[in-house]
């Protein structure tokens, strides 16, 4: 009955500094670690390293640009690792009938699984969490089934290991890839009546349906599109690594979440950038890089599982700050 | 005079710096049955709250059972002797009925539940409501009026000496009330004392003794209920003298609406709609042009009929008519392809997306028409943006700015330069200066008159009758989900608005008291 009125006017500066640190932490605590890195490790800015750390990340970062979408709509999508193995496991079976056809196969299979989440989402309104929770198992299991529990080689002579080992002009084709769909997913954020409507429905569902904005298509659209790029994603795994891998993909719906979390994505929805997504993914993936250059100096020996650990902290220490820096209102 | 049990005295409490109460007092005999009424914001929760340690009072005193009362929490209250029952019964619905009446004071014995004692306790303080139960059944194998019952053994359990119950009926039919009627008169008769907090006037009537309205955070009038009628009850609630009615307190102008009399069927036609439990048979039409009002207590169904009217739900029955042909919406997307707008009554709950900007607030709606290709058309945005935030007067730091960081009067005008940028037939205000500062109040009242000055025809809802008198050409009275009045403007007066709120039916009176 009573509002509490959020006080009014302008903030204090060192209020705008902490909103600033918070939202473009993620920029800043990358270029720490490239400076760092450029300056402890020999190799580690060379074009070798450089290849290989956007070359392996990509995958990574195509799987967390859709989920970034789903998050800003409020939502989460748990099924991308699953779907990524679906389809990574669907592009190794076609892929001897080259790399057209085995892209789309996996394409299309991710697209399936992303299709019916967002259905069940929006037709039958059950929460992404349990949706999605049921999907990758299914995914899963059809990944398992249709590889017959093993993993699937693709055929070396179509062509189709040229998508995730090749190079253009010196650059990963996977990373090219990547590149694309972040620009154009950049472009839809924030110049689209779509992309305005993606971070609408987040801020305020019930507010976004009484301005007639299309909600349920809208919420459809974002899941379909996660699913199709973690369909990709397991498209460049099997040809990066030459086979279809149905055990893959665990945990890489964590990492997504993770990655987008750290680029200052509110969980909550509503407050979004693709932008700080790709910094999230960069900054996660070279903690594994930076681990394997410490170990190559010989001084130490940490073992690789040391990189989640270090990646779980990072997580907290920026959910904590997001929480006490940029919402200091509510 | 019987025993005092609880006496508030000037209690203030400020939210923000904005005073929710100021100096309100509140005094509970023994073993009465106290009504607390008030509009929205008059400071009836605020106040409630108080009482049961949800918040802490700035200043004031309170005495309870002859010491003074100073809690800190909801759990210390109900130690203390004060239980609330809430709207929404806030049990535990997957446990049994004998863990939620003695959850927090469970029987042990060697450390260890007992639960043969418990089952026992429970039964015993459910048989006083005459209701026979299985207490080992989950709560949520029964319906709302014996899970209220249930919650009402739970108060007893800890001994309460007064039970504050907060809209209780709100979910509960007509025969249900009659019980929980019963279990009030029971109350009151083992010495429990309850404060009763409703809407519904009748009731009131019917079970309570005396009556405590609020008003503006201040306890305008204690009286007994006997001694009030109901006109009389809300005049209070709304703060006006029934001798006494003012002209121009708001800044509408007059309004000289000028009916064009022709075949041409009315904008919008409304008959016999039903539309869930709040929406029983409404009926009323409104011309191009005019603006309308929807006046009403809470509760009686006029939000509700704006949302059906605007797709946002749907209709169970009647019919409604834009132009003279049947509209209904799916969705509210289609009622705005036809021209309608929808200026909802909770701005933080369905108005602003907190987290955009100004520009992005009020551009959202018509992002369809901004765009080519799905593209944005930023400078034809930026355009429109500027032209509503110069003609309505938002003060902002500029179109960037978070709308979360504006005053309630400036959102307000996004909200409403949202829907004027849409260039509608028909906007559909809900309250459309509630919250908001004085003067802000004024300058969104002599917008809307000059909306309609310009041909656009307006639905008002206000609980404000000042606004309904002087900015209506006509309005409507609901009451209890029908609509019971029409009154054109020279015929408009707070009395008669009054009347028509208050005035109950005699079978519905007959009904209800028959319990």
């Amino acid at each position: 009955m009573t509002q509490s009125i959020t006080p009014t006017g302008s903030q204090g500066i060192s209020k705008t500094i902490m909103n600033g640190l918070g939202r473009h932490g993620v920029v800043l605590a990358l270029a720490l670690l490239l400076l760092f890195g450029a300056v402890r490790y020999e190799h580690f800015l060379g074009l070798f390293n450089i290849s290989t750390v956007l070359r392996y990340n990509s995958m990574f970062a195509l799987v967390a640009l859709g989920m970034c979408f789903v998050i800003m709509t409020g939502g989460i999508d748990l099924s991308v690792g699953s779907t990524a193995a679906l389809g990574s496991v669907v592009a190794a079976l076609l892929s001897p009938y080259g790399v057209i056809i085995g892209t789309l196969g996996g394409v299309f299979a991710g697209l399936v699984i992303g299709c019916i989440n967002g259905l069940i989402v929006t037709r039958l309104r059950i929460l992404p969490f349990i949706t999605t929770l049921a999907t990758m198992l299914a995914a899963s299991g059809s990944a398992l089934l249709l590889s017959k529990n093993q993993s699937v080689s693709v055929s070396y002579e179509s062509g189709f290991t040229e998508l995730g080992q090749g190079d253009f002009l010196n650059l990963p084709i996977p990373a090219i890839i990547a590149g694309v769909f972040y620009i154009i997913a950049s472009l839809v954020l924030n110049l689209t009546s779509t992309g305005r409507t993606v971070l609408a429905i987040g801020g305020n569902e019930d507010a976004s349906r009484l301005m007639g904005l299309r909600t349920d298509r809208i919420k459809f659209l974002v899941y379909l599109a996660s699913g199709g790029l973690a369909g990709l994603a397991g498209v460049i795994l099997a040809s990066q690594f030459g086979a279809g891998q149905p055990i893959e993909g665990v945990g890489w719906e964590l990492f997504a979440i993770a990655s987008v979390v750290v680029g200052g994505t509110l969980l909550t929805g509503g407050v979004g950038s693709v932008g700080a997504t790709l910094a999230g993914v960069l900054l996660l993936g070279l903690i594994f890089n930076i681990l394997n250059f410490e170990n190559g100096l010989g001084w130490i020996s940490l073992s690789a599982y040391w990189q989640s650990v270090i990646r779980g902290l990072f997580l907290l220490v920026v959910v904590i700050l997001q929480a006490r820096l940029s919402r200091p209102n509510d | 005079m019987a025993l005092s049990l609880l006496s508030m005295q000037r209690i203030s409490k400020a939210f923000g710096g904005i005073p929710a109460l100021s100096a309100a007092s509140l005094q509970i005999d023994a073993g009465e049955v106290h009504a607390l009424v008030g509009q929205n914001g008059a400071g009836k929760s605020t106040m409630i709250k108080i009482l049961t340690g949800y918040y802490r009072k700035d200043a004031g005193d309170i005495q309870f059972d002859g010491a003074s009362f100073d809690v800190e929490s909801p759990q210390a209250a109900q130690m203390g002797g004060i239980s609330t029952i809430y709207q929404e019964i806030n049990l535990v619905p997957y446990r049994s009925v004998a863990e939620n009446i003695c959850l927090g004071r469970e029987k042990r014995r060697f450390g260890l539940l007992d639960w043969p004692a418990m089952y026992e306790d429970a039964r015993a303080l459910i048989a006083r409501f005459n209701i026979n139960i299985d207490v080992r059944q989950p709560l949520m194998n029964f319906n709302t009026a014996t899970q209220q019952m249930i919650a009402i053994s739970r108060a007893i359990g800890f001994k309460a000496k007064l039970v504050i119950m907060d809209e209780p009926t709100s979910s509960l039919d007509e025969r249900e009330v009659g019980v929980l009627f019963d279990v009030i008169r029971q109350l009151k008769a083992d010495g429990v004392s309850v404060i009763f907090v409703s809407h519904k006037l009748d009731e009131l009537y019917q079970v309570c003794d005396r009556v405590t309205i609020m008003r503006d955070g201040q306890s305008v009038k204690t009286a007994a209920m006997a001694d009030l009628t109901q006109l009389e009850l809300i005049a209070a609630m709304l703060g006006r003298d029934i001798a006494q009615v003012s002209r121009h307190t708001t800044a509408f102008g007059d309004r000289t609406f000028q009916y064009q009399s022709g075949p041409e069927a009315p904008l919008l036609k409304v008959s016999n709609l039903r539309a869930g439990r709040k929406v029983l048979d409404v009926n009323f039409n409104m011309r191009r042009g005019e603006i309308i009002g929807l006046a009403g207590l809470l509760g009686a169904g006029r939000t509700e009929t704006a949302r059906v009217i605007f797709g946002e739900d749907q209709r169970q029955g009647g019919l409604v008519e834009l132009n003279g042909v049947a509209f209904n919406p799916r969705d509210p997307a289609d009622a705005i392809a036809a021209g309608l707008g929808f200026c909802s009554e909770d701005r933080k709950l369905d108005g602003i997306i907190p987290d955009m900007s100004v520009a992005e607030n009020l551009t959202l709606v018509l992002l369809p028409h901004l765009s080519k290709a799905g593209i944005v058309d930023e400078t034809a945005k930026a355009k429109i943006v500027e032209t509503f935030i110069a003609r309505l007067g938002v003060k902002c730091s500029g179109p960037n700015q978070k709308i979360r960081e504006l005053s309630g009067g400036n959102q307000q005008k996004v909200l409403l330069a949202r829907w004027l940028a849409t260039n509608p037939d028909l906007l559909i205000l809900d309250e459309p200066t509630r919250g908001i500062d004085v003067g802000a109040k004024a300058e969104i009242q002599s917008l809307i008159n000059a909306m309609a000055k310009d041909g656009l025809s307006v639905l008002m809802i206000s609980s404000e009758l000042e606004e309904v008198i002087e900015g209506a050409d006509r309005v409507f009275v609901l009451r209890e989900g029908h609509s019971v009045a029409e009154f054109a403007h020279k015929d408009l007066s707070e009395q008669a608005i009054m009347q028509a709120m208050a005035y109950s039916e005699p079978a519905t009176t007959a009904a209800g008291a028959a319990s």
